[in-house]
C-alpha cells in the first residue's frame, strides 16, 4: 500500500528535477590553433555561457574523433592558425565546430546555442562601426513562459502513473485471483459479475484519484506548475481516464490466465506506448503518419492534451470536449469487450 | 508466453524507434501582416520558402491569431506591426512580434530557435546594401562552420534504436526475473525446493541462465534489424557489445531476482520493479540527455545500470569505440553486476 | 515398533510468533520405519511443527534432531536425507512428468541413468506410463499426488514428510495413495505424514494429537482408543477437541 503511494510521488519528484531536455555543461573539447587573446575571450564567453563547459585542449584535429569515441566530450571548436590576425588584417577568421552527432538533438541544440554566442561576439566587437539596425523578433512563449520542461513533463507522469495503478494493478490482481482459483469461489457465489468487478475496481479507483490530486498537489506547490482552468473540470477528467485505464485493466485481465501473462501485456501495451507514443515526450506530430494514427487509439494521448488545456492554457470545455468524448468512447469500447469476453467464459 | 517475450519486443522496437524523434517536420505559422509592406511580405515569404514553417493563415488581428494558438492549430504567430517596412527602409531597428505555442516547451524552444535563424538571416541579406552607406570601416566577422560527425545526416534511428532496444532486454530481463522467484513462493514450489540439499547459488543460477539467453536472443534480433532494416552501421565490434551485455544482464537480472526474493507476490514484485525500470530509463539519457540534469541526478546515474548500457551500446554501434574505451564503464558495470548478485543470493533464505 | 531406533528426536520445541504461540512444548520422539500421524484440526500447529522438522523454518526453542542431525547446524545434510510434500501442490506445472522426475533428481544429485532407471520404476508402478511426457498441469490430481509422493521418495531419504498429502483427493485414490506409504515404510523409509481424515489415523503406526500448539496424546491408535473409551479415532479426537480455545 505504502509503495502505491510513495513511488508515484518519488518517481515525480524525480523527474520534475532531472528530465530536461535544457542545454546544461555540455563538455566540450578546444583545438586552438591560435591561441591569442581573441580565441580565448571567445573560449571565455562560451564556457561562462553556462551551457558548455572546457574540458579537454587538444593538439590537433585528428584527436577529436577519438575523444569523441570515449563518449563524455559532445562537441570540439577548432580555431584556425592566426586567428586574431585574420580577424583583424582580413577582417574574418575561421572557427570550426565539431559535434558528436551519435546524438542527433544534442548536437543539433549545441550547434545553436553555439551559434548564438558568436553571433552575439560579432555584435559586441562590432560595436560603433555599424548601426544596430535589424530586424528584431521580439518573443512571447504562451502558456509557458520560460519554457520549463517540468510544464509538459507534469501531465505525462500523471498519466503514466494513472494508467500503471489503475490498468496493470486491476489486470494483475484479477488474474491474480485467477491464477490462486479465488476467482471462481467469487463467480459461484451469489454476488452479480457487475459486483464483483466494482469491488475489486473500486479500491484502484480510489487511489489512482488520491494519486492525481497529489500529482497535481505536488506539480503546482513544488514545481509551480499552474491550474489555470477549473480544477473540478481538471478532477472530473482524470477521474473519466482512471475508469478508462480500469475497464482497459480488466479488459487485459479477461485475455489472460495468469499474472505474468497480464503483466507482460500490460508492461508492452501499455507502459512503452504510454511514454512513447503519446506525446508525452516526444511530439506527436513529428512521427511518421502511420504512427501519427496509431497514437490515436493510445488513450494517454488524449488525456495528455486534455490536462495540458487545462492547466497550462486554462480553457473550458469548449476545447476539450472531443478528447473527452473520445475517452468516453473508449471506456465504453473496453467494458463492453469485457463484458462480451466474461460471458463467454461463463458459457 | 512465449509469444509475448518474443514477437512483443521485436514489433515495439520497430514501431517505437519512429516514434522517438525530436525532428521538426513542420511548424505552423499564423501571420499577422498589418503593414502590408513588400519588406513584410519579404520575410513572410522567406518563412514559406524554408521547409520548416507553413503559413497557414494570413490575417490582421492578434485575437483571431491567438484563438488558433489556443486549439494547437498554429505553432506560432508573427505579427508586423504597421511600419514595419518603414522602419526598415529608414534603417530603424525593426521590430516583428513572435508569439509561440509553449505547450511543449521542448519544441516551443525549437521553433523559437528557427524563426530567429530565418530572421537573422533576412538580417544578413539586409545588411551588405545598407554596410557601405554608413562608414567605410570592415566590419570584423567571427565565421563559423559545423560539421557533425558519425551522423552526418542527423537522423534519429541510429541514435534510437540501440536505446530502445536495451529498454526492450532491460524490460524482458527485469520483470521476468523479478517475478520468478515469487511465482514459485505463491504457487508453492518454492517450498519443495527449499527442503531438498540445493545450495542457495545454485538455484538462483539456474533460474538466471534462461534469462540470460531469452535477453541475448532479443538483443541479436534488434542488431540484425537494426543492421538489414534499418541499415544503421555498425562500428563497433559485435563481440564486445555482447561481453558488455553479458555484464549488464547479470546486473538488471541481479536487480530482479534481488526483488523476488524480497517480495511476497508478484504484484509486489511487478510494482516495484516498474518503479526502478520507469527510473532507470526516464534517467537514463534515452530521452533526454544526461548532462542536462542537475549535479545530483547525474551523481544518482552512477547507480543506474540502463545508462551504463546505453551509453556503451550507442558507442560501440555508432562511433567504434573499443575495448579501451567503454574499460571504465564496464568495470563498474562488472562489479554492479557482482555486488547484486552476491546480495540477491544472500538475501533469498531458503529458511524462515 | 518395528525398530526402537530414533529418527526423529524432539525435546521442549517452542514455536512462536510474536505473541502467538504455534508450538508449545513438544517432545516426541519417531522411530524408523514407523510411519507416525500427526493429528490436530486446521490452526494446531502441525504445518509449523513439520515444516520445523524438514528445517524450512528456526525452531524458538527446543532441541531437534532429524535423521541424525541437529536442525540448527546441520540444515543442509539434513536436507539430503528427507523427502517433503506440502499440501500445496509441488510439482511444476508447466514441465511434463519426465522432466519434474528429472529435475528433482538432479537436484539431489542422481545421476543421469539413476535418474532414468528410478523415473522408469516409478512411472511402471504407478502406471503412468502413457502419461510421462504430458505436462503435469493436464493430469488429474490424484495422479499428480501419486507423482509428487514419489518424487519426494527419489532420492531414498531415510524420513519422509507428508503435509495433509490427501487433501482434496477422492476415497479411492486415497486408498491407493496410503498403499503407496506402506510400500514406502516397508523399504524402510520413516513416514511423517499430517492429516486431518481420523480413518487415515487407523493407518498409522502411531499417532500424536495435537491441540492448540500442544501435543494431548501420543501411542498407537488402538491404544488411544482403548484410553479414551472411544470406538474409532473420530470419536477420539472430539474428545481431546472439544478443550481447544477455538471451539465453535
Amino acid at each position: 500500500m505504502l509503495i502505491l503511494f510513495g513511488m508515484p510521488i518519488v518517481q515525480l519528484l524525480l523527474f520534475g528535477f532531472v528530465i530536461t531536455n535544457d542545454l546544461k555543461d555540455v563538455k566540450m573539447a578546444v583545438v586552438d590553433h591560435s591561441k591569442d587573446s581573441y580565441t580565448n575571450e571567445i573560449i571565455n564567453k562560451i564556457t561562462s555561457s553556462g551551457y558548455f563547459k572546457l574540458t579537454d585542449n587538444l593538439e590537433s584535429i585528428n584527436q577529436v574523433e577519438g575523444v569523441f569515441r570515449k563518449g563524455e566530450v559532445k562537441l570540439a571548436l577548432v580555431f584556425e592558425p592566426d586567428f586574431a590576425t585574420n580577424l583583424t588584417k582580413e577582417s574574418k577568421a575561421k572557427v570550426q565546430i565539431l559535434t558528436d552527432a551519435s546524438d542527433p538533438n544534442m548536437a543539433n541544440l549545441a550547434v545553436n546555442y553555439l551559434q548564438g554566442i558568436l553571433q552575439n561576439y560579432n555584435l559586441e566587437i562590432n560595436r560603433g562601426k555599424v548601426l544596430p539596425f535589424q530586424v528584431k523578433p521580439q518573443t512571447r512563449m504562451y502558456f509557458n513562459t520560460s519554457l520549463e520542461s517540468v510544464f509538459m513533463f507534469v501531465p505525462g507522469i500523471m498519466a503514466t502513473i494513472l494508467m500503471l495503478v489503475s490498468a496493470m494493478m486491476t489486470s494483475i490482481s484479477i488474474a491474480r485471483e485467477k491464477e490462486l482459483g479465488t476467482m471462481e469461489i467469487l463467480l459461484v457465489s451469489p454476488l452479480k459479475p457487475l459486483q464483483i468487478i466494482l469491488g475489486k475496481v473500486t479500491p484502484y479507483l480510489l487511489l489512482s484519484f488520491i494519486n492525481a490530486l497529489v500529482i497535481v498537489g505536488m506539480g503546482y506547490f513544488v514545481f509551480g506548475v499552474p491550474v489555470l482552468g477549473s480544477f473540478a473540470l481538471l478532477m472530473a477528467e482524470s477521474i473519466l481516464f482512471i475508469l478508462l485505464a480500469l475497464s482497459l485493466g480488466i479488459f487485459i485481465s479477461t485475455v489472460s490466465n495468469s499474472q505474468q501473462v497480464a503483466m507482460m501485456l500490460s508492461m508492452f501495451a501499455l507502459m512503452l506506448p504510454t511514454i512513447l507514443l503519446s506525446g508525452f515526450i516526444f511530439p506527436i506530430r513529428n512521427m511518421p503518419l502511420p504512427l501519427q494514427l496509431i497514437s490515436n487509439i493510445i488513450p494517454p494521448r488524449w488525456f495528455i492534451v486534455v490536462i495540458k488545456n487545462i492547466m497550462l492554457k486554462g480553457v473550458g470545455f469548449e476545447y476539450i470536449w472531443k478528447e473527452t468524448l473520445v475517452l468516453i468512447a473508449m471506456t465504453t469500447v473496453f467494458i463492453g469487450l469485457s463484458v462480451k469476453k466474461f460471458k463467454i467464459r461463463l458459457e | 508466453m512465449l509469444p509475448i517475450i518474443f514477437v512483443m519486443p521485436i514489433i515495439q522496437l520497430c514501431i517505437l524507434v519512429f516514434a522517438a524523434t525530436y525532428d521538426m517536420k513542420n511548424t505552423n505559422l499564423y501571420v499577422v501582416d498589418k503593414d502590408l509592406s513588400s519588406h513584410s511580405r519579404e520575410l513572410i515569404s522567406k518563412f514559406n520558402g524554408s521547409p520548416f514553417f507553413t503559413v497557414k493563415d494570413l490575417g490582421f488581428s492578434v485575437d483571431a491569431g491567438e484563438k488558433e494558438l489556443f486549439k494547437d492549430k498554429v505553432d506560432a504567430i508573427l505579427v508586423f506591426e504597421k511600419g514595419f517596412g518603414n522602419d526598415v527602409d529608414l534603417k530603424r531597428p525593426a521590430g516583428v512580434q513572435v508569439l509561440v505555442n509553449a505547450i511543449d516547451a521542448s519544441a516551443a524552444g525549437l521553433y523559437n530557435a528557427y524563426i530567429q535563424a530565418v530572421i537573422q538571416d533576412y538580417n544578413l541579406h539586409l545588411q551588405p546594401k545598407l554596410i557601405n552607406a554608413k562608414t567605410r570601416q570592415p566590419i570584423q566577422i567571427v565565421d563559423n562552420s559545423y560539421s557533425h560527425l558519425f551522423n552526418p545526416e542527423m537522423d534519429y534511428i541510429p541514435y534510437m534504436l540501440p536505446g530502445i532496444l536495451v529498454l526492450l532486454v532491460t524490460v524482458i530481463g527485469l520483470f521476468l526475473s523479478a517475478m520468478n522467484v515469487v511465482r514459485e513462493k505463491e504457487i508453492g514450489t518454492i517450498e519443495q525446493i527449499n527442503v531438498t540439499p540445493i545450495k542457495k547459488y545454485q538455484f538462483l543460477i539456474g533460474k538466471l541462465i534462461p534469462f540470460l539467453i531469452i535477453g541475448f536472443f532479443e538483443l541479436g534480433v534488434g542488431l540484425l534489424l537494426a543492421t538489414f532494416v534499418f541499415k544503421i552501421p555498425f562500428l563497433g565490434s559485435l563481440g564486445l557489445i555482447y561481453l558488455v551485455a553479458f555484464v549488464y544482464l547479470l546486473v538488471v537480472l541481479g536487480i530482479g531476482l534481488l526483488i523476488s526474493t524480497q517480495t511476497d507476490t508478484q504484484q509486489q514484485a511487478m510494482f516495484i520493479a516498474w518503479f526502478f525500470m520507469v527510473v532507470f530509463i526516464m534517467m537514463s539519457g534515452l530521452f533526454t540527455p544526461v548532462e542536462s540534469m542537475p549535479e545530483w541526478g547525474q551523481k544518482l546515474n552512477f547507480l543506474n545500470p540502463v545508462s551504463y548500457f546505453i551509453k556503451m551500446i550507442r558507442m560501440i554501434m555508432l562511433k567504434g569505440s573499443g575495448f579501451k574505451d567503454v574499460m571504465r564503464e564496464l568495470g563498474i558495470l562488472g562489479l554492479y553486476g557482482i555486488a547484486m548478485l552476491t546480495i540477491a543470493v544472500n538475501r533469498y533464505r531458503k529458511v524462515s | 515398533m518395528k525398530d526402537e531406533k530414533q529418527v526423529i528426536r524432539v525435546r521442549n520445541l517452542f514455536k512462536k510468533f510474536g505473541d502467538f504461540t504455534a508450538n508449545h512444548d513438544l517432545s516426541f520422539d519417531v522411530y524408523k520405519g514407523e510411519i507416525f500421524g500427526f493429528l490436530g484440526a486446521n490452526g494446531a500447529g502441525k504445518t509449523t511443527a513439520i515444516k520445523i522438522l524438514s528445517g524450512l523454518s528456526y525452531p524458538t526453542s527446543g532441541e531437534i534432531e532429524v535423521a541424525g542431525f541437529d536442525v540448527y547446524k546441520q540444515r543442509e545434510l539434513l536436507k539430503r536425507n528427507i523427502g517433503y510434500m506440502s499440501q500445496k501442490f509441488s510439482l511444476y506445472e508447466d514441465l511434463t512428468v519426465y522432466e519434474n522426475i528429472r529435475f528433482y533428481g538432479g537436484i539431489y544429485g542422481l545421476s543421469r541413468k539413476e535418474i532414468k532407471m528410478k523415473a522408469d520404476e516409478l512411472l511402471t508402478t504407478l502406471n503412468l506410463e502413457h502419461v510421462r511426457n504430458k505436462r503435469i498441469g493436464e493430469l488429474p490430481l490424484g495422479w499428480k499426488q501419486k507423482l509428487a509422493f514419489s518424487v519426494a521418495i527419489l532420492h531414498n531419504p531415510d524420513i519422509v514428510f507428508l503435509d495433509e498429502p490427501t487433501g482434496g483427493v477422492d476415497p479411492v485414490t486415497r486408498r491407493q495413495f496410503w498403499d503407496l506409504i506402506y510400500e514406502a515404510s516397508r523399504k524402510g523409509i520413516t513416514v511423517f505424514v499430517t492429516t486431518h481424515y481420523m480413518d487415515e489415523a487407523e493407518y498409522c503406526d502411531r499417532v500424536s494429537i495435537m491441540v492448540d500448539g500442544k501435543i494431548e496424546a501420543l501411542d498407537t491408535p488402538s491404544e488411544l482408543k482403548k484410553q479414551f473409551e472411544a470406538k474409532d479415532m473420530d470419536a477420539v479426537f472430539l474428545r481431546l477437541a472439544r478443550n481447544s480455545s477455538y471451539q465453535e
